[in-house]
């Protein structure tokens, strides 16, 4: 049986946090696709930032990541699929989201299955994963999926609204959606040393040096 | 082993009196710290070059030439010289100057700036900086080795039967450094050439410091240089020290949290766990350089950052005489004691022209006018 590595990353500042509760349900909904569907393990690791919140304001000031950063960075950047969920914000991704994108290199999210999520007090703010997320997500190169979950206060208590989909069934749906993604990929198993050199790198700068 | 001081040249007001030294102040300051440096038993002083304020050091070669000529065994070197922005005969041409007037006693450090407007300001392009340090240390290393250079790169004007004078201080160059914090390209520069590779080792976690080096030995002995021991590694480090820990910690704290570099972030107790920052006691200072040599092998250099974030001259002085007196013979002692056989030094300019099978003193002949078709003055060296 295959095993695929899950970073699950949730940006919420509460404790407890509705933001890592669908982060939760979220893993909780792509693992048992993956089981069920593809036969696929998964190896899961779940972070939730506040717990690095002076860590990564710290890297933003000094440019190197923390021991406990560097841990997080690394099982983001060398997963096989990444779930991110963000509470919203003054109608964006809070501040936290992004200095933690802020601090991981521009391409370590390239090619890597991303399922979003976000978090917030009214119906209203839905299309943050869409004119928020999903760009500066694209931007990194991550392969973010068409279906995205956003869970307003009101979805926690039963069917906000009758004639839509309830949240578990939106959630089953995105861990579907991302199961098949992330048992495709074999991401984790390509990553470049990052201190292997460019092919087309030449030491002497493409003439002879002596 | 060598030790020594390098500088940033950053002119910062001082947290505790919310003075700020004036440029001549912390130029005349770096001559005095270099002077320190040399009569505390220390090896090697070096400076590093910028173009913008509030740094003063934007000619090494003038600052460290008034150097050598006050000191008598002092290596005056760089960290870095901008191998990316500055003309590379221009470079060729200052290195060997000072070589000549300081009897040898240079070495110098390539690096590729990390100030995005330097680039332009040079008419240069920051996304190529990687291709400018290697395409300008090509030439760089072509014109103190060749005496007359035809020479075609993308990023200079060509060079046709051109002569950098004068010839480098006996026929040969100084030795040179590649610095890099975070590009595996300049450890491999480095180990192509089988010069030294400096790791700043300040800003980032041992554990990167300990991969890139393993990488530059690696591909040292690839290229043939010799075994991986062989390779030439030099080390950054910042300490502050004081009689006792808890002084040592008190002192440096204002200065180390108003740091441009490093305040506002963690703490000094964490900076310190993460990063080479040594902060305490002469004995806490020990354990913590001796410490490096366990994740990069033996190396051959030890640089200190010892004058920045503000801190005042009488400071810096007084904690070189601290180091001179009590750290620096219980380095070298104990590293000596811990070397493995047959690990090199850093070469010095004796040791180089003795590889090179003796010195070569360079006198042009007469200059017939016309180094195109007539050779130049340079073409036939006349051996002294």
């Amino acid at each position: 049986m295959t095993t695929r590595n899950l970073a699950v990353v949730a940006a919420g500042v509460g404790a407890p946090s509705s933001t890592r509760m669908l982060a939760d349900r979220l893993s909780a909904a792509a693992i048992e696709a993956l089981r069920d569907e593809f036969g696929t393990q998964v190896q899961a690791s779940v972070f939730e930032l506040r717990d690095t919140a002076k860590d990564v304001t710290n890297n933003l000031v000094t440019g190197f990541p923390s021991p406990r950063l560097a841990d997080v960075i690394e099982a983001v950047a060398g997963a096989d699929g990444l779930i991110i969920v963000t509470p919203v914000f003054n109608a964006s991704f809070n501040g936290l989201f992004k200095s933690f994108l802020d601090v991981i290199e521009p391409s370590a999210l390239t090619g890597l299955p991303t399922l979003i999520g976000a978090t917030g007090g009214s119906p209203r703010h839905s299309q943050v994963l869409d004119y928020a997320m999903r760009p500066v997500l694209t931007y990194m190169h991550a392969d973010v999926l068409p279906t995205g979950v956003y869970a307003a206060t009101e979805d926690w208590a039963g069917q906000a609204d009758a004639s839509l989909p309830s949240l578990p069934d939106r959630i089953a749906r995105a861990g579907r959606e991302f199961a098949a993604r992330v048992a495709v990929t074999d991401r984790s198993s390509r990553l470049t040393d990052p201190f292997a050199l460019d092919g087309s790198f030449s030491v002497t700068g493409g003439f002879s040096a002596e | 082993m060598q030790f020594g001081v390098f500088s940033v040249s950053d002119i910062t007001p001082d947290p505790t009196t919310g003075v700020t030294p004036s440029e001549g102040e912390r130029i005349k300051a770096a001559i005095a710290i270099a002077k320190k440096t040399e009569e505390v038993g220390m090896d090697v002083y070096a400076v590093g070059e910028h173009h913008n304020p509030p740094f003063f050091s934007s000619s090494p070669t003038t600052l460290l030439a008034a150097i050598a000529a006050q000191t008598e065994r002092l290596v005056v070197s760089t960290a870095t010289t901008l191998i990316t922005t500055n003309d590379p005969v221009k470079i060729a041409e200052d290195f060997a100057m000072l070589q000549h007037v300081s009897d040898g006693r240079v070495d110098l450090m390539l690096g590729r700036g990390n100030t995005g407007p330097v680039y332009p300001w040079f008419g240069k392009d920051i996304r190529s900086g990687i291709q400018l340090a290697i395409e300008n240390y090509a030439l760089l290393h072509q014109l103190w080795r060749e005496d007359v250079v035809d020479w075609e790169g993308h990023f200079r004007t060509p060079l046709q039967g051109f002569t950098s004078t004068p010839r480098p201080l006996d026929g040969v160059p100084p030795f040179v450094w590649h610095g890099s914090i975070r590009s595996p390209e300049i450890a491999e520069q480095a180990a192509y050439y089988g010069d030294g590779f400096f790791a700043n080792h300040i800003f980032w976690p041992a554990s990167h410091t300990q991969r890139m080096i393993a990488l530059y030995r690696q591909r040292f002995a690839h290229y043939g240089h010799g075994e991986e021991k062989d390779a030439i590694v030099g080390l950054g480090g910042q300490l502050y020290l004081a009689k006792n820990s808890q002084d040592a910690k008190r002192e440096f704290r204002p200065y180390f949290d108003n740091a441009p570099v490093y305040g506002h972030g963690p703490t000094l107790e964490e900076f310190s766990e993460q990063t080479p920052l040594a902060v305490g006691s002469p004995q806490e200072i020990i354990d913590k350089v001796l410490g490096f040599r366990e994740y990069v092998g033996d190396y051959q250099r030890q640089m200190f950052l010892m004058d920045h974030a503000g801190l005042p001259l009488s400071s810096v002085l007084k904690q070189l005489d601290l180091l001179g007196e009590e750290v620096i013979p219980v380095l070298r002692r104990e590293l000596d004691a811990r070397r493995a056989p047959g690990v090199p030094d850093v070469p010095t300019h004796a040791s180089l022209v003795a590889a090179n099978g003796g010195a070569r003193d360079f006198r042009p002949g007469a200059n017939r006018g016309d180094n195109l078709t007539d050779g130049s003055p340079y073409q036939t060296p006349v051996e002294a």
